[in-house]
Protein backbone atom coordinates (compact mmCIF):
# COMPACT_ATOMS: atom_id res chain seq x y z
CA UNK A 1 0.00 0.00 0.00
CA UNK A 2 2.98 2.27 0.68
CA UNK A 3 4.12 1.92 -2.90
CA UNK A 4 0.66 2.92 -4.14
CA UNK A 5 0.47 5.97 -1.91
CA UNK A 6 3.86 7.10 -3.26
CA UNK A 7 2.31 7.02 -6.74
CA UNK A 8 -0.71 9.01 -5.63
CA UNK A 9 -0.99 12.46 -7.14
CA UNK A 10 -1.73 15.52 -5.09
CA UNK A 11 -5.23 16.86 -5.56
CA UNK A 12 -3.84 20.04 -7.13
CA UNK A 13 -1.99 17.94 -9.73
CA UNK A 14 -5.14 15.93 -10.46
CA UNK A 15 -7.18 19.09 -10.91
CA UNK A 16 -4.54 20.61 -13.20
CA UNK A 17 -4.91 17.48 -15.34
CA UNK A 18 -8.70 17.92 -15.13
CA UNK A 19 -8.54 21.49 -16.49
CA UNK A 20 -5.98 20.67 -19.20
CA UNK A 21 -7.86 17.58 -20.44
CA UNK A 22 -11.07 19.66 -20.47
CA UNK A 23 -9.57 22.40 -22.63
CA UNK A 24 -7.84 19.97 -25.00
CA UNK A 25 -10.99 17.85 -25.30
CA UNK A 26 -12.91 20.94 -26.37
CA UNK A 27 -10.55 21.46 -29.31
CA UNK A 28 -10.40 17.85 -30.48
CA UNK A 29 -14.16 17.36 -30.18
CA UNK A 30 -14.66 20.59 -32.16
CA UNK A 31 -12.47 19.17 -34.96
CA UNK A 32 -14.36 15.84 -34.75
CA UNK A 33 -17.71 17.62 -35.20
CA UNK A 34 -16.43 19.95 -37.93
CA UNK A 35 -15.23 16.91 -39.90
CA UNK A 36 -18.81 15.68 -39.79
CA UNK A 37 -20.24 18.98 -41.01
CA UNK A 38 -18.20 19.11 -44.24
CA UNK A 39 -20.52 16.48 -45.73
CA UNK A 40 -24.34 16.21 -45.40
CA UNK A 41 -25.33 14.73 -42.04
CA UNK A 42 -26.87 11.49 -43.33
CA UNK A 43 -23.99 10.68 -45.68
CA UNK A 44 -21.47 11.38 -42.91
CA UNK A 45 -22.87 8.30 -41.17
CA UNK A 46 -22.57 5.95 -44.13
CA UNK A 47 -20.43 2.91 -43.44
CA UNK A 48 -17.95 3.58 -46.24
CA UNK A 49 -17.49 7.19 -45.20
CA UNK A 50 -16.93 6.30 -41.56
CA UNK A 51 -14.44 3.53 -42.38
CA UNK A 52 -12.61 5.92 -44.70
CA UNK A 53 -12.30 8.31 -41.80
CA UNK A 54 -10.82 5.58 -39.60
CA UNK A 55 -8.29 4.77 -42.33
CA UNK A 56 -6.96 8.30 -42.10
CA UNK A 57 -4.23 7.93 -39.48
CA UNK A 58 -4.57 11.56 -38.33
CA UNK A 59 -8.28 11.13 -37.78
CA UNK A 60 -7.65 7.89 -35.90
CA UNK A 61 -5.17 9.70 -33.65
CA UNK A 62 -7.74 12.47 -33.16
CA UNK A 63 -10.36 9.90 -32.09
CA UNK A 64 -7.92 8.22 -29.74
CA UNK A 65 -7.05 11.53 -28.13
CA UNK A 66 -10.76 12.35 -27.68
CA UNK A 67 -11.19 8.95 -26.07
CA UNK A 68 -8.32 9.44 -23.64
CA UNK A 69 -8.98 13.11 -22.81
CA UNK A 70 -12.71 12.75 -22.19
CA UNK A 71 -12.27 9.52 -20.23
CA UNK A 72 -9.79 11.19 -17.88
CA UNK A 73 -11.84 14.37 -17.55
CA UNK A 74 -15.19 12.63 -17.24
CA UNK A 75 -14.24 9.90 -14.78
CA UNK A 76 -12.31 12.35 -12.64
CA UNK A 77 -15.44 14.50 -12.57
CA UNK A 78 -17.47 11.50 -11.39
CA UNK A 79 -14.80 10.73 -8.78
CA UNK A 80 -15.10 14.27 -7.43
CA UNK A 81 -18.90 14.05 -7.21
CA UNK A 82 -18.79 10.64 -5.52
CA UNK A 83 -16.08 11.69 -3.04
CA UNK A 84 -18.32 14.51 -1.92
CA UNK A 85 -21.25 12.20 -1.29
CA UNK A 86 -19.81 10.03 1.46
CA UNK A 87 -16.69 10.14 3.58
CA UNK A 88 -14.95 6.99 4.71
CA UNK A 89 -11.66 5.40 3.81
CA UNK A 90 -13.33 2.37 2.20
CA UNK A 91 -15.72 4.51 0.12
CA UNK A 92 -13.03 6.94 -0.99
CA UNK A 93 -10.55 4.24 -2.00
CA UNK A 94 -13.29 2.25 -3.75
CA UNK A 95 -14.38 5.32 -5.69
CA UNK A 96 -10.80 6.08 -6.77
CA UNK A 97 -10.06 2.50 -7.82
CA UNK A 98 -13.42 2.01 -9.57
CA UNK A 99 -13.13 5.22 -11.60
CA UNK A 100 -9.56 4.36 -12.65
CA UNK A 101 -10.64 0.87 -13.71
CA UNK A 102 -13.69 2.25 -15.58
CA UNK A 103 -11.42 4.74 -17.33
CA UNK A 104 -8.97 2.01 -18.40
CA UNK A 105 -11.78 -0.30 -19.60
CA UNK A 106 -13.42 2.45 -21.68
CA UNK A 107 -10.13 3.58 -23.23
CA UNK A 108 -9.18 -0.03 -24.04
CA UNK A 109 -12.58 -0.79 -25.57
CA UNK A 110 -12.55 2.39 -27.67
CA UNK A 111 -8.94 1.81 -28.75
CA UNK A 112 -9.88 -1.70 -29.87
CA UNK A 113 -12.59 -0.20 -32.13
CA UNK A 114 -10.18 2.36 -33.57
CA UNK A 115 -7.45 -0.22 -34.26
CA UNK A 116 -9.81 -2.80 -35.77
CA UNK A 117 -11.70 -0.21 -37.86
CA UNK A 118 -8.37 1.15 -39.06
CA UNK A 119 -7.49 -2.29 -40.37
CA UNK A 120 -10.91 -3.06 -41.91
CA UNK A 121 -11.46 -3.17 -45.68
CA UNK A 122 -14.20 -1.07 -47.26
CA UNK B 1 -35.33 68.98 26.03
CA UNK B 2 -38.76 70.20 25.02
CA UNK B 3 -37.27 71.37 21.72
CA UNK B 4 -35.65 68.03 21.15
CA UNK B 5 -39.01 66.26 21.67
CA UNK B 6 -40.68 68.52 19.13
CA UNK B 7 -37.94 67.86 16.64
CA UNK B 8 -38.41 64.10 16.97
CA UNK B 9 -42.16 64.37 16.47
CA UNK B 10 -41.63 66.56 13.42
CA UNK B 11 -39.17 64.19 11.82
CA UNK B 12 -41.47 61.19 12.35
CA UNK B 13 -44.46 62.79 10.65
CA UNK B 14 -44.64 60.11 7.92
CA UNK B 15 -48.13 58.53 8.13
CA UNK B 16 -48.33 55.18 9.91
CA UNK B 17 -44.75 55.29 11.19
CA UNK B 18 -45.03 56.99 14.53
CA UNK B 19 -46.40 54.80 17.37
CA UNK B 20 -47.69 57.99 19.05
CA UNK B 21 -49.79 58.77 15.98
CA UNK B 22 -53.46 57.64 16.01
CA UNK B 23 -53.12 56.36 12.46
CA UNK B 24 -50.25 54.09 13.45
CA UNK B 25 -50.84 50.74 11.85
CA UNK B 26 -49.55 47.82 13.90
CA UNK B 27 -49.32 44.84 11.57
CA UNK B 28 -49.09 41.24 12.62
CA UNK B 29 -47.15 38.38 11.15
CA UNK B 30 -47.02 34.66 11.77
CA UNK B 31 -43.78 33.13 12.90
CA UNK B 32 -43.41 29.44 12.19
CA UNK B 33 -40.69 28.29 14.55
CA UNK B 34 -38.95 24.91 14.28
CA UNK B 35 -39.09 23.08 17.61
CA UNK B 36 -37.10 20.05 18.70
CA UNK B 37 -35.03 18.79 21.56
CA UNK B 38 -32.42 16.26 20.49
CA UNK B 39 -31.27 15.47 24.05
CA UNK B 40 -34.78 14.38 25.02
CA UNK B 41 -35.32 12.65 21.68
CA UNK B 42 -38.48 14.62 20.95
CA UNK B 43 -39.97 14.71 17.47
CA UNK B 44 -39.58 17.97 15.60
CA UNK B 45 -42.53 20.17 14.72
CA UNK B 46 -43.35 23.80 13.89
CA UNK B 47 -45.08 26.19 16.28
CA UNK B 48 -47.06 29.09 14.81
CA UNK B 49 -46.91 32.32 16.78
CA UNK B 50 -48.59 35.60 15.84
CA UNK B 51 -46.43 38.61 16.68
CA UNK B 52 -46.81 42.38 16.14
CA UNK B 53 -44.54 43.83 13.49
CA UNK B 54 -43.42 47.34 12.65
CA UNK B 55 -41.49 48.48 9.62
CA UNK B 56 -38.17 48.13 11.45
CA UNK B 57 -38.88 44.88 13.33
CA UNK B 58 -36.22 42.24 12.76
CA UNK B 59 -36.80 38.50 12.92
CA UNK B 60 -34.78 38.44 16.15
CA UNK B 61 -36.99 41.18 17.64
CA UNK B 62 -40.10 39.16 16.87
CA UNK B 63 -38.57 35.93 18.18
CA UNK B 64 -37.66 37.70 21.42
CA UNK B 65 -41.20 39.12 21.60
CA UNK B 66 -42.57 35.59 21.17
CA UNK B 67 -40.16 34.30 23.83
CA UNK B 68 -41.15 37.08 26.25
CA UNK B 69 -44.93 37.05 25.82
CA UNK B 70 -46.03 33.86 24.06
CA UNK B 71 -43.72 30.92 24.70
CA UNK B 72 -40.68 31.28 26.93
CA UNK B 73 -39.36 27.83 26.01
CA UNK B 74 -38.23 28.78 22.48
CA UNK B 75 -34.49 28.06 22.17
CA UNK B 76 -32.51 30.78 20.36
CA UNK B 77 -28.93 31.96 20.58
CA UNK B 78 -28.22 35.67 20.24
CA UNK B 79 -26.07 38.34 21.76
CA UNK B 80 -25.22 41.68 20.14
CA UNK B 81 -28.39 42.26 18.05
CA UNK B 82 -26.33 44.23 15.51
CA UNK B 83 -24.67 41.68 13.19
CA UNK B 84 -21.39 41.74 15.04
CA UNK B 85 -21.32 38.56 17.11
CA UNK B 86 -22.64 36.05 14.55
CA UNK B 87 -24.77 34.15 17.08
CA UNK B 88 -28.28 34.37 15.66
CA UNK B 89 -27.77 32.67 12.29
CA UNK B 90 -30.78 30.61 11.20
CA UNK B 91 -32.64 29.57 8.08
CA UNK B 92 -35.29 32.23 7.50
CA UNK B 93 -37.75 31.51 4.69
CA UNK B 94 -35.38 28.97 3.18
CA UNK B 95 -32.18 31.07 3.19
CA UNK B 96 -29.50 31.21 5.91
CA UNK B 97 -29.56 34.72 7.42
CA UNK B 98 -28.79 36.54 10.66
CA UNK B 99 -32.08 37.03 12.54
CA UNK B 100 -30.90 40.42 13.86
CA UNK B 101 -30.00 41.59 10.36
CA UNK B 102 -33.22 40.55 8.62
CA UNK B 103 -36.18 42.88 8.73
CA UNK B 104 -39.55 41.15 8.45
CA UNK B 105 -40.81 43.94 6.17
CA UNK B 106 -38.01 43.10 3.69
CA UNK B 107 -39.03 39.45 3.50
CA UNK B 108 -42.36 40.45 1.90
CA UNK B 109 -44.02 37.27 3.12
CA UNK B 110 -46.95 37.04 5.55
CA UNK B 111 -45.39 33.99 7.18
CA UNK B 112 -41.82 33.90 8.49
CA UNK B 113 -40.42 30.38 8.78
CA UNK B 114 -37.49 30.06 11.19
CA UNK B 115 -35.45 26.85 11.12
CA UNK B 116 -32.03 25.94 12.50
CA UNK B 117 -29.04 26.46 10.19
CA UNK B 118 -28.69 23.55 7.76
CA UNK B 119 -25.41 21.58 7.85
CA UNK B 120 -25.07 22.16 11.61
CA UNK B 121 -26.24 19.51 14.10
CA UNK B 122 -29.31 20.75 15.99
CA UNK B 123 -29.13 21.03 19.78
CA UNK B 124 -32.56 22.49 20.50
CA UNK B 125 -35.08 24.48 18.45
CA UNK B 126 -33.03 27.11 16.57
CA UNK B 127 -29.77 26.45 18.42
CA UNK B 128 -27.12 24.50 16.49
CA UNK B 129 -23.78 22.93 17.39
CA UNK B 130 -20.77 24.77 15.91
CA UNK B 131 -18.09 22.32 17.14
CA UNK B 132 -17.38 20.86 13.70
CA UNK B 133 -17.39 24.29 12.09
CA UNK B 134 -14.90 25.66 14.60
CA UNK B 135 -12.75 22.53 14.25
CA UNK B 136 -12.46 23.21 10.53
CA UNK B 137 -11.57 26.81 11.33
CA UNK B 138 -8.85 25.71 13.75
CA UNK B 139 -7.44 23.18 11.30
CA UNK B 140 -6.21 25.93 8.94
CA UNK B 141 -4.09 27.52 11.71
CA UNK B 142 -5.93 30.84 11.86
CA UNK B 143 -3.12 32.95 13.25
CA UNK B 144 -0.05 34.68 11.91
CA UNK B 145 2.98 32.41 11.76
CA UNK B 146 6.27 34.21 11.69
CA UNK B 147 9.01 32.14 13.29
CA UNK B 148 11.84 34.34 12.03
CA UNK B 149 10.44 37.29 13.83
CA UNK B 150 9.86 35.36 17.04
CA UNK B 151 13.38 33.95 17.16
CA UNK B 152 15.64 36.68 15.89
CA UNK B 153 13.98 40.04 16.38
CA UNK B 154 14.67 41.88 19.56
CA UNK B 155 11.43 42.82 21.25
CA UNK B 156 12.03 46.48 21.46
CA UNK B 157 9.68 49.18 20.35
CA UNK B 158 11.52 50.13 17.16
CA UNK B 159 12.00 46.66 15.70
CA UNK B 160 8.51 45.43 16.54
CA UNK B 161 6.85 48.48 15.01
CA UNK B 162 9.06 48.14 11.95
CA UNK B 163 8.33 44.46 11.42
CA UNK B 164 4.58 45.01 11.48
CA UNK B 165 4.51 47.87 9.03
CA UNK B 166 2.21 47.25 6.07
CA UNK B 167 1.29 49.35 3.09
CA UNK B 168 -2.36 50.12 2.34
CA UNK B 169 -2.21 47.73 -0.64
CA UNK B 170 -0.90 44.94 1.57
CA UNK B 171 -3.73 45.51 4.05
CA UNK B 172 -6.35 45.61 1.31
CA UNK B 173 -5.33 42.11 0.21
CA UNK B 174 -6.73 40.51 3.34
CA UNK B 175 -8.75 43.11 5.23
CA UNK B 176 -12.21 42.18 3.97
CA UNK B 177 -11.64 38.54 4.92
CA UNK B 178 -10.74 39.52 8.45
CA UNK B 179 -14.28 40.92 8.88
CA UNK B 180 -15.59 37.33 9.18
CA UNK B 181 -17.74 36.95 12.30
CA UNK B 182 -17.95 33.14 12.08
CA UNK B 183 -21.73 33.16 11.92
CA UNK B 184 -21.76 29.97 9.81
CA UNK B 185 -24.15 31.25 7.12
CA UNK B 186 -21.69 30.49 4.30
CA UNK B 187 -21.07 26.99 5.69
CA UNK B 188 -24.81 26.50 5.75
CA UNK B 189 -25.38 27.65 2.16
CA UNK B 190 -22.47 25.71 0.60
CA UNK B 191 -23.61 22.80 -1.60
CA UNK B 192 -20.38 20.86 -0.97
CA UNK B 193 -20.68 21.14 2.81
CA UNK B 194 -24.23 19.76 2.38
CA UNK B 195 -22.73 16.32 1.70
CA UNK B 196 -19.01 16.48 2.51
CA UNK B 197 -18.24 16.46 6.24
CA UNK B 198 -14.48 16.67 5.68
CA UNK B 199 -14.62 19.74 3.43
CA UNK B 200 -13.44 22.72 5.51
CA UNK B 201 -16.12 24.97 4.05
CA UNK B 202 -16.03 28.53 2.76
CA UNK B 203 -15.37 30.15 6.12
CA UNK B 204 -12.21 28.19 6.91
CA UNK B 205 -10.87 28.43 3.36
CA UNK B 206 -11.47 32.19 3.18
CA UNK B 207 -9.65 32.51 6.51
CA UNK B 208 -6.78 30.48 5.12
CA UNK B 209 -6.53 33.04 2.33
CA UNK B 210 -6.77 35.84 4.88
CA UNK B 211 -3.61 34.61 6.65
CA UNK B 212 -1.89 33.48 3.48
CA UNK B 213 -2.28 36.93 1.90
CA UNK B 214 -1.06 38.73 5.00
CA UNK B 215 2.44 40.08 4.37
CA UNK B 216 3.34 39.48 8.03
CA UNK B 217 2.70 35.75 7.72
CA UNK B 218 5.49 33.33 6.82
CA UNK B 219 3.69 30.01 7.39
CA UNK B 220 5.29 27.50 5.00
CA UNK B 221 2.74 24.72 5.08
CA UNK B 222 -0.49 26.64 4.65
CA UNK B 223 -1.50 25.47 1.19
CA UNK B 224 -0.57 21.83 1.81
CA UNK B 225 -3.17 21.66 4.58
CA UNK B 226 -5.99 21.95 2.06
CA UNK B 227 -4.40 20.22 -0.95
CA UNK B 228 -6.20 16.91 -0.49
CA UNK B 229 -9.33 15.04 -1.56
CA UNK B 230 -11.64 17.08 0.65
CA UNK B 231 -9.74 20.35 0.62
CA UNK B 232 -9.73 23.47 -1.48
CA UNK B 233 -10.53 21.67 -4.74
CA UNK B 234 -13.98 20.67 -3.61
CA UNK B 235 -15.12 24.27 -4.03
CA UNK B 236 -16.93 24.61 -7.36
CA UNK B 237 -17.66 28.32 -7.17
CA UNK B 238 -21.42 28.09 -6.68
CA UNK B 239 -21.07 31.49 -4.99
CA UNK B 240 -23.81 30.82 -2.42
CA UNK B 241 -21.39 31.57 0.44
CA UNK B 242 -20.78 35.09 -0.83
CA UNK B 243 -24.47 35.56 -1.49
CA UNK B 244 -25.46 34.96 2.14
CA UNK B 245 -22.45 36.56 3.90
CA UNK B 246 -23.79 39.42 6.06
CA UNK B 247 -20.41 41.19 6.35
CA UNK B 248 -19.30 41.46 2.72
CA UNK B 249 -16.45 39.01 3.28
CA UNK B 250 -16.97 37.29 -0.11
CA UNK B 251 -15.51 33.88 0.81
CA UNK B 252 -15.81 32.68 -2.81
CA UNK B 253 -13.34 35.36 -3.89
CA UNK B 254 -10.84 34.34 -1.21
CA UNK B 255 -11.09 30.67 -2.20
CA UNK B 256 -10.55 31.36 -5.91
CA UNK B 257 -7.57 33.62 -5.14
CA UNK B 258 -6.12 30.92 -2.91
CA UNK B 259 -6.53 28.45 -5.76
CA UNK B 260 -4.69 30.74 -8.15
CA UNK B 261 -1.72 30.64 -5.74
CA UNK B 262 -1.93 26.87 -5.55
CA UNK B 263 -1.97 26.58 -9.34
CA UNK B 264 1.05 28.86 -9.53
CA UNK B 265 -0.83 31.50 -11.58
CA UNK B 266 -0.40 34.11 -8.85
CA UNK B 267 3.20 34.23 -7.71
CA UNK B 268 3.82 33.49 -4.06
CA UNK B 269 6.08 35.77 -2.13
CA UNK B 270 7.28 32.87 0.02
CA UNK B 271 7.87 30.21 -2.66
CA UNK B 272 5.79 27.71 -0.72
CA UNK C 1 -8.81 17.73 5.96
CA UNK C 2 -7.44 16.64 9.29
CA UNK C 3 -10.10 17.16 11.93
CA UNK C 4 -9.31 18.16 15.47
CA UNK C 5 -11.21 15.69 17.61
CA UNK C 6 -14.93 14.88 17.35
CA UNK C 7 -16.09 12.46 14.74
CA UNK C 8 -17.86 13.77 11.69
CA UNK C 9 -21.49 14.45 12.36
CA UNK C 10 -23.93 14.25 9.46
CA UNK C 11 -26.89 15.40 11.54
CA UNK C 12 -28.91 18.12 9.75
CA UNK C 13 -26.67 18.10 6.64
CA UNK C 14 -28.78 19.11 3.66
CA UNK C 15 -27.48 16.13 1.70
CA UNK C 16 -28.10 15.66 -2.02
CA UNK C 17 -31.13 17.93 -2.02
CA UNK C 18 -28.72 20.69 -0.99
CA UNK C 19 -27.27 20.77 -4.49
CA UNK C 20 -30.19 19.36 -6.43
CA UNK C 21 -32.25 22.51 -5.74
CA UNK C 22 -30.64 25.38 -7.68
CA UNK C 23 -33.30 28.03 -7.17
CA UNK C 24 -32.34 29.67 -3.89
CA UNK C 25 -29.02 31.40 -4.41
CA UNK C 26 -28.98 33.08 -7.81
CA UNK C 27 -27.39 32.39 -11.18
CA UNK C 28 -24.05 31.11 -9.88
CA UNK C 29 -25.82 28.27 -8.10
CA UNK C 30 -27.81 27.49 -11.28
CA UNK C 31 -24.54 27.35 -13.21
CA UNK C 32 -23.01 25.00 -10.60
CA UNK C 33 -26.05 22.74 -10.84
CA UNK C 34 -26.11 22.70 -14.65
CA UNK C 35 -22.35 22.10 -14.86
CA UNK C 36 -22.73 18.98 -12.71
CA UNK C 37 -25.80 17.60 -14.43
CA UNK C 38 -24.46 18.22 -17.94
CA UNK C 39 -21.14 16.63 -16.91
CA UNK C 40 -22.81 13.44 -15.72
CA UNK C 41 -25.13 13.37 -18.73
CA UNK C 42 -22.23 13.83 -21.17
CA UNK C 43 -20.20 11.03 -19.58
CA UNK C 44 -23.20 8.69 -19.88
CA UNK C 45 -23.56 9.72 -23.53
CA UNK C 46 -19.81 9.29 -24.14
CA UNK C 47 -19.82 5.72 -22.78
CA UNK C 48 -22.86 4.97 -24.95
CA UNK C 49 -21.20 6.58 -27.98
CA UNK C 50 -18.04 4.49 -27.59
CA UNK C 51 -20.26 1.42 -27.35
CA UNK C 52 -22.45 2.30 -30.38
CA UNK C 53 -19.49 3.10 -32.64
CA UNK C 54 -17.89 -0.23 -31.73
CA UNK C 55 -20.52 -1.82 -33.99
CA UNK C 56 -18.23 -0.73 -36.85
CA UNK C 57 -16.01 -3.74 -36.25
CA UNK C 58 -19.01 -6.04 -36.81
CA UNK C 59 -19.12 -4.96 -40.45
CA UNK C 60 -21.63 -3.03 -42.58
CA UNK C 61 -24.71 -4.94 -41.35
CA UNK C 62 -23.96 -4.36 -37.68
CA UNK C 63 -23.31 -0.67 -38.36
CA UNK C 64 -26.58 -0.27 -40.32
CA UNK C 65 -28.55 -2.07 -37.58
CA UNK C 66 -27.08 0.30 -35.00
CA UNK C 67 -27.99 3.28 -37.20
CA UNK C 68 -31.56 2.03 -37.51
CA UNK C 69 -31.80 1.91 -33.74
CA UNK C 70 -30.29 5.30 -33.04
CA UNK C 71 -31.25 7.47 -36.03
CA UNK C 72 -34.84 7.95 -34.91
CA UNK C 73 -36.71 11.07 -33.80
CA UNK C 74 -36.05 10.15 -30.17
CA UNK C 75 -32.40 9.46 -30.95
CA UNK C 76 -32.11 12.85 -32.61
CA UNK C 77 -33.86 14.58 -29.71
CA UNK C 78 -31.35 12.94 -27.40
CA UNK C 79 -28.50 14.15 -29.63
CA UNK C 80 -29.88 17.72 -29.51
CA UNK C 81 -29.73 17.49 -25.71
CA UNK C 82 -26.14 16.25 -25.99
CA UNK C 83 -25.30 19.25 -28.20
CA UNK C 84 -26.85 21.60 -25.63
CA UNK C 85 -25.15 19.90 -22.68
CA UNK C 86 -21.72 19.91 -24.32
CA UNK C 87 -22.03 23.56 -25.37
CA UNK C 88 -23.01 24.67 -21.87
CA UNK C 89 -20.44 22.47 -20.15
CA UNK C 90 -17.68 23.82 -22.41
CA UNK C 91 -18.60 27.51 -22.30
CA UNK C 92 -19.29 27.54 -18.58
CA UNK C 93 -16.25 25.31 -17.98
CA UNK C 94 -13.99 27.90 -19.62
CA UNK C 95 -15.53 30.61 -17.42
CA UNK C 96 -14.93 28.43 -14.36
CA UNK C 97 -11.30 27.74 -15.27
CA UNK C 98 -10.74 31.50 -15.50
CA UNK C 99 -12.37 32.05 -12.10
CA UNK C 100 -10.43 29.16 -10.56
CA UNK C 101 -7.22 30.93 -11.44
CA UNK C 102 -8.54 34.21 -10.05
CA UNK C 103 -9.33 35.98 -13.34
CA UNK C 104 -12.48 38.11 -13.71
CA UNK C 105 -13.41 38.20 -10.05
CA UNK C 106 -12.32 41.68 -9.04
CA UNK C 107 -9.87 42.51 -6.30
CA UNK C 108 -10.31 42.28 -2.56
CA UNK C 109 -10.92 45.67 -0.99
CA UNK C 110 -12.62 47.41 1.90
CA UNK C 111 -16.29 46.38 1.95
CA UNK C 112 -18.85 49.16 2.36
CA UNK C 113 -22.50 48.67 3.22
CA UNK C 114 -24.58 47.58 1.33
CA UNK C 115 -22.23 44.77 0.48
CA UNK C 116 -21.97 43.48 -3.07
CA UNK C 117 -19.59 40.53 -3.30
CA UNK C 118 -17.14 41.29 -6.08
CA UNK C 119 -16.84 37.63 -7.09
CA UNK C 120 -20.53 37.56 -8.04
CA UNK C 121 -20.13 40.42 -10.47
CA UNK C 122 -21.87 41.21 -13.75
CA UNK C 123 -18.97 39.78 -15.74
CA UNK C 124 -19.51 36.37 -14.14
CA UNK C 125 -23.28 36.55 -14.54
CA UNK C 126 -22.88 37.60 -18.16
CA UNK C 127 -20.60 34.60 -18.64
CA UNK C 128 -23.38 32.31 -17.42
CA UNK C 129 -25.96 34.01 -19.65
CA UNK C 130 -23.64 33.80 -22.66
CA UNK C 131 -23.17 30.08 -21.98
CA UNK C 132 -26.96 29.66 -21.85
CA UNK C 133 -27.49 31.65 -25.05
CA UNK C 134 -24.79 29.66 -26.87
CA UNK C 135 -26.49 26.48 -25.64
CA UNK C 136 -29.82 27.58 -27.07
CA UNK C 137 -28.23 28.57 -30.39
CA UNK C 138 -26.32 25.27 -30.65
CA UNK C 139 -29.46 23.28 -29.87
CA UNK C 140 -31.45 25.17 -32.51
CA UNK C 141 -28.71 24.57 -35.07
CA UNK C 142 -28.55 20.90 -34.08
CA UNK C 143 -32.33 20.60 -34.35
CA UNK C 144 -32.20 22.17 -37.79
CA UNK C 145 -29.57 19.70 -38.99
CA UNK C 146 -30.95 16.59 -37.29
CA UNK C 147 -34.70 17.09 -37.54
CA UNK C 148 -34.96 19.49 -40.48
CA UNK C 149 -33.49 17.11 -43.06
CA UNK C 150 -30.56 17.82 -45.38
Amino acid sequence: MNGISKLALKESQIMKIHYITGILALFVVAVHILMRLVVPYSSSLEYAHVIANYHNIFYAILLESILVLISIHGFNGVRVILLELRQSKIWENSVTITTIIAMIVLVSYGTRTIILANGLGL
Amino acid sequence: MRELDNMTVKSDKKAGCDPRDDSFDLKKTTLRVFRTNTAQGKDSHFDSLVVPVQRWTTVLDSLLYAKSYLDSSIGIRYSCRMASCGSCGMKINGIPRLACYTKISELEDPVVVCEPLPNFPVIRDLVTDFTQFFNHHKSINPYIQNLNYDKTEKIDEVSSSHSHRQSREEVDKYLQFSYCIKCGLCYSACPTVATDTKFPGPQALAQLYRYYADSRDAGKNRLNIVDDRHGLWRCHFAGSCSKVCPKGVDPALGIQLLRSYMLGISKDKRNV
Amino acid sequence: MKMLGQKNNRDNREGLKGWLNPLRYGWERVSYWLQRLTGIFLLVYFVGHVFETSSLVGGRNAWDTMLEMTQTTWGHTFLIMVIGASTFHSANGIRLIFTHVGIGLGKPGRPDYPYYPSSLNTRQRSGIWIALILTAVAMLYGANVLLGGD
